[in-house]
């Protein structure tokens, strides 16, 4: 069962639910579906830094903002073609993701994490500040790509949606490339045991920085189909919150997993519209709620309650995915507090479970 | 009625069951060492009698059932337990580890009569007593444990493989200081050891496990002699 | 010159602000080992609750210390009903908890007081004052004598009594301390429950200085997080040290450094944090973080 679940054909039912979900939903849902495939991509370029290399960030509200950013100012005010700008935006939020991965080298845990928070509270005050290109805290519009013409039988919200997806399935097609690859296999290592992998010959500062490149790219990719999306971009929208909430969603979805993004990435869409449908005024009080809740009743997500129901898989799968339950130190880097023997004691035993 | 009562035992950590059902007893102002191997249980036994596992069965202190209770009440009750690896706070100073020890004492009483009483046992301590406990040597450490553990003044102490890691000079002396609190104050002690020519000339019963189950019991004595004991533990 | 040196005495006093939230970071990272990301909020929120008080007719001084004991209570609750749960769990879990204990204090203080931001009282008089010649108010001798006496209170607590060592031990390792009848589950709800009424002080303190709304706490917590960074996440007189490092930098760089002016002047603590994890990761009074090989 679990072989069916988890395989192509998982994937083929979520592929053919989202091809057919805009023509049986309203407007109104399709434009939350459409956001929800933004923040999917986002949330698996989070998880493949997360999940698979052991970085933690917090800023990834900043890399979501700088190619929705590179999208606004290139299409809005330099009238660049819309899909253009997707691998400008990933290229430039790479570099960036690049640029931060540096220095991430020497950070763990708490302070990484930190770090990254400080990027994101950083971020929209230098969108303010530069006015001149991002016109400040009046924001900024672009145009929505519209549908060309053997698509215009396409209702425009429709259409979004669609390029939305197309963009998003190779997203995820290459991340399940990474992480089957040698690219892939090299980042588990290193999360699982750093000191372990650096000794079998693994180049950790590659690696490392690779991973913060390639989830800023990503991050990069959602801005840019965020900025098609809704049209408009201003700082309000990307304050440190949304690293937050991006957080919250790789968690609620599964650490180290693909699929887990979908589940994070509608989570984080509709928890809130649900919770304001209950009381508008009390919607970030459900909100911070059930993301609690969250924690008590799922803490592996809902890729774990998945496998949990669909009983065990094949054993190297397994080795790979289900051993991502043992996340990334977040808490006091090892020594700083006597908790430190506990801390290779994790490690050691963990190296046992993947044998 | 013996004070220290354990009756079918059992006990494991999530699906596996380390202790198949043991039984045993110690008698009031007894030394009763438990013996064996590697995984057969001796430390997992020691946390049932502590509340850090919790067991199915009877453990009974004093007449006292004390299976299932937290690890805090059955200390308050007076189990003072020597944990393996010693259990000192490394960054506390030892006159701190001491006082801590004393933590849930009852009565609130005199520290400074017990801690005197402490340093009397072991001078080293007291040359030490502001330095932080993880500066001391391993021999060291294990008697600021053994100093610890009866700042509680306690009617039970458990100990868990004390001899471990330390020199033979050290693991003497040591030993010593726990023959002179057995005869000066009479208390009971249930030791586990790997060590079984030192503790079986210190105690006055043995049992000895073998995973999971107790495979032999007496006293020290006819278990020091018995021959299968012998070639399992002691090699001839 | 003049204007330098009280520069730097407004820069101590709004330091002592950063100092304090720092130091109930640090107790709550030395007590549970995470950080709690919702920390400001629990410290607006105890804000909004002084500053209700105060409308209800209540005299600052009282609604203070009542403010204080609610926090300290909360606190405590929050430990016990909302972190417990997860305590022995995945960091990462822990994390996010705190996270989204974060958004549900921000939007209960808004469905109960609403967005728009209030004044809230001074609790000295704005006279100025005199002090060694400079020029300063008598708000910011109080800033500095608070957190001298929560600090000092909480040194008392921590190194002369029972319970301090206790919740001391709980924290540096809990197994031991369960093996010695140590309640550690207790021990880190007291270590909560303090660090909610030293956060409570904190925006007391601030909240005259900017508007009370419930982002108050959002700009502030940054700060404090630097402050803390830089004294050492374990070091409570690093933290207060690094409060006032943090302050007086900030207060320089407003006003002494055109470039960064009003806006970007949050990218000092966050350079300061950047730095000092670079370059010396355990800050100034922190124990150096041990490589497990």
């Amino acid at each position: 069962m679990r072989r069916y679940l988890t395989g192509p054909v998982g994937w083929g039912i979520i592929l053919v639910v989202a091809i057919l979900l805009p023509f049986f939903t309203s407007s109104f849902r399709v434009g939350q579906f459409t956001l929800a495939l933004c923040f999917a991509v986002v949330v698996l370029g989070l998880n493949l830094l997360l999940g698979y290399s052991g970085q933690i960030s917090l800023g990834h509200s900043a890399f979501f903002a700088l190619g929705a950013y590179v999208t606004a100012v290139l299409v809005g005010k330099e009238g660049f073609p819309h899909l253009a700008t997707l691998p400008i935006a990933a290229i430039i939020c790479a570099l960036a993701g690049f640029l931060v991965g540096l220095p991430a080298l020497r950070l763990h845990g708490l302070y990484l994490a930190l770090v990254t928070l400080g990027i994101a509270i950083a971020f929209p005050q230098l969108i303010k500040r530069f006015d001149e290109i991002t016109e400040g805290t009046q924001g900024l519009a672009t145009s929505q790509p519209l549908p060309p013409a053997f698509l215009d039988w396409l209702a425009a919200d429709q259409f979004l949606y669609f390029l939305n997806l197309a963009i998003a399935i190779p997203m995820f097609l290459l991340a399940m490339g990474l992480v089957r690859g040698k690219v892939g296999r090299a980042l588990i290592a290193i999360r699982d045991n750093e000191i372990a992998a650096k000794s079998f010959g693994v180049n950790l500062s590659f690696h490392k920085t690779i991973a913060f490149a390639i989830s800023a790219a990503y991050a990069g990719v959602a801005g840019s189909m965020y900025a098609f999306t809704i049209g408009f971009v201003a700082p309000e929208s990307f304050g440190f919150i949304l690293s937050f909430q991006f957080l919250a969603a790789v968690v609620v979805g599964g650490v180290a997993t693909i699929a887990g993004a979908i589940f994070g990435a509608l989570f984080i869409e509709f928890v809130p519209v649900y919770a304001a449908d209950v009381d508008p005024s009390l919607t970030a009080v459900i909100y911070g709620a059930v993301i609690i809740l969250f924690m008590y009743v799922l803490p592996s997500g809902v890729m774990g309650l998945i496998r949990r129901v669909a009983g065990p898989g094949k054993p190297g799968k397994e080795k790979d995915q289900a051993a991502g339950a043992l996340t990334p130190e977040v808490g006091p880097p090892a020594g700083t507090r006597a908790g430190a023997p506990a801390a290779a004691e994790m490690s050691l035993s963990h190296q046992r479970r993947s044998k | 009625m013996a004070f220290l009562e354990v009756e079918d035992l059992h006990a494991g950590y999530g699906p596996v069951e380390v202790l198949h059902g043991i039984s045993f007893e110690v008698e009031e102002g007894q030394t009763v060492a438990l013996l064996g191997a590697n995984g057969a249980g001796k430390t997992t036994t020691l946390r049932c009698i502590h509340g850090m596992v919790k067991p199915r069965g009877r453990v009974a202190l004093g007449g006292e059932e004390i299976c299932g209770r937290g690890t805090d009440k059955i200390v308050a009750m007076g189990v003072a337990h020597v944990p393996e690896g010693r259990g000192t706070f490394p960054t506390l100073s030892v006159d701190e580890n001491l006082r801590l020890g004393a933590y849930a004492r009852k009565n609130g009483g005199n520290l400074e009569s017990t801690m005197r009483r402490v340093f009397d046992l072991f001078p080293r301590l007291e040359e030490r007593r502001t330095q932080q406990a993880g500066t001391l040597s391993g021999g060291e450490q294990q008697m600021l444990a053994i100093g610890r553990a009866l700042m509680l003044k306690p009617r039970l102490m458990l100990l868990d493989e004390p001899s471990l890691g330390l020199a033979p000079v050290v693991t003497r002396e040591m030993f010593g200081a726990l023959r002179r609190i057995r005869d000066e104050e009479g208390l009971t002690m249930f030791v586990v050891e790997q060590n079984a020519n030192l503790v079986l000339e210190f105690a006055h019963a043995a049992y000895v496990m073998e995973t999971g189950t107790i495979a032999l019991s007496g006293d020290a004595e006819s278990v020091k002699n018995d021959e299968n004991m012998r070639k399992a533990y002691l090699g001839y | 010159m003049e204007r330098f040196l009280e520069t730097i005495i407004d820069g101590i006093a709004v330091g002592s602000i950063y100092g304090a939230l720092a130091l109930a970071l640090v107790l709550i990272y030395r007590s549970t080992g995470i950080v709690n990301f919702a920390q400001g909020e629990m410290a607006m929120f105890a804000t909004f609750i002084a500053w209700a008080l105060t409308e209800a007719g209540i005299p600052i001084g009282l609604a203070v210390l009542i403010t204080i004991a609610f926090a300290l209570v909360a606190g405590m609750i929050i430990e016990r009903v909302l972190i417990r749960p997860v305590e022995g769990g995945q960091e990462l879990t822990l994390v996010v908890v705190t996270l989204g204990l974060f958004i549900f204090i921000n939007g209960m203080a808004t469905w109960i007081w609403g967005p728009q931001n209030r004044g809230f009282p001074r609790l000295l008089p704005n006279d100025r004052i005199s002090v060694l010649g400079l020029d300063t108010t008598w708000e910011a001798v109080l800033l500095v004598v608070v957190l001298l006496g929560v600090a000092g209170v909480l040194f008392l607590i921590f190194n002369k009594t029972k319970i301090g060592l206790a919740m001391r031990a709980a924290a540096a390792n809990p197994d031991a301390s369960r093996i010695v009848g140590v309640p550690v589950g207790r021990m880190l709800m007291l270590g909560w429950g303090l660090a909610a009424a030293v956060g409570a002080i904190a925006g007391v303190l601030i909240a005259p200085r900017l508007f009370l709304d419930v982002n108050l706490m959002g700009a502030v917590m940054i700060y404090a997080f630097a402050s803390a960074t830089l004294g050492g996440f374990d070091s409570a007189f690093g933290a207060i040290v690094g409060g006032w490092i943090i302050g007086i930098a900030e207060a320089i760089a407003g006003g002494y450094i055109d470039f960064i002016g009003q806006d970007l002047k949050i990218l000092v603590p966050l350079i300061i944090i950047l730095t000092v994890l670079l370059v010396r990761p355990q800050g100034l009074f922190g124990s150096p973080a041990v490589a497990r090989v």
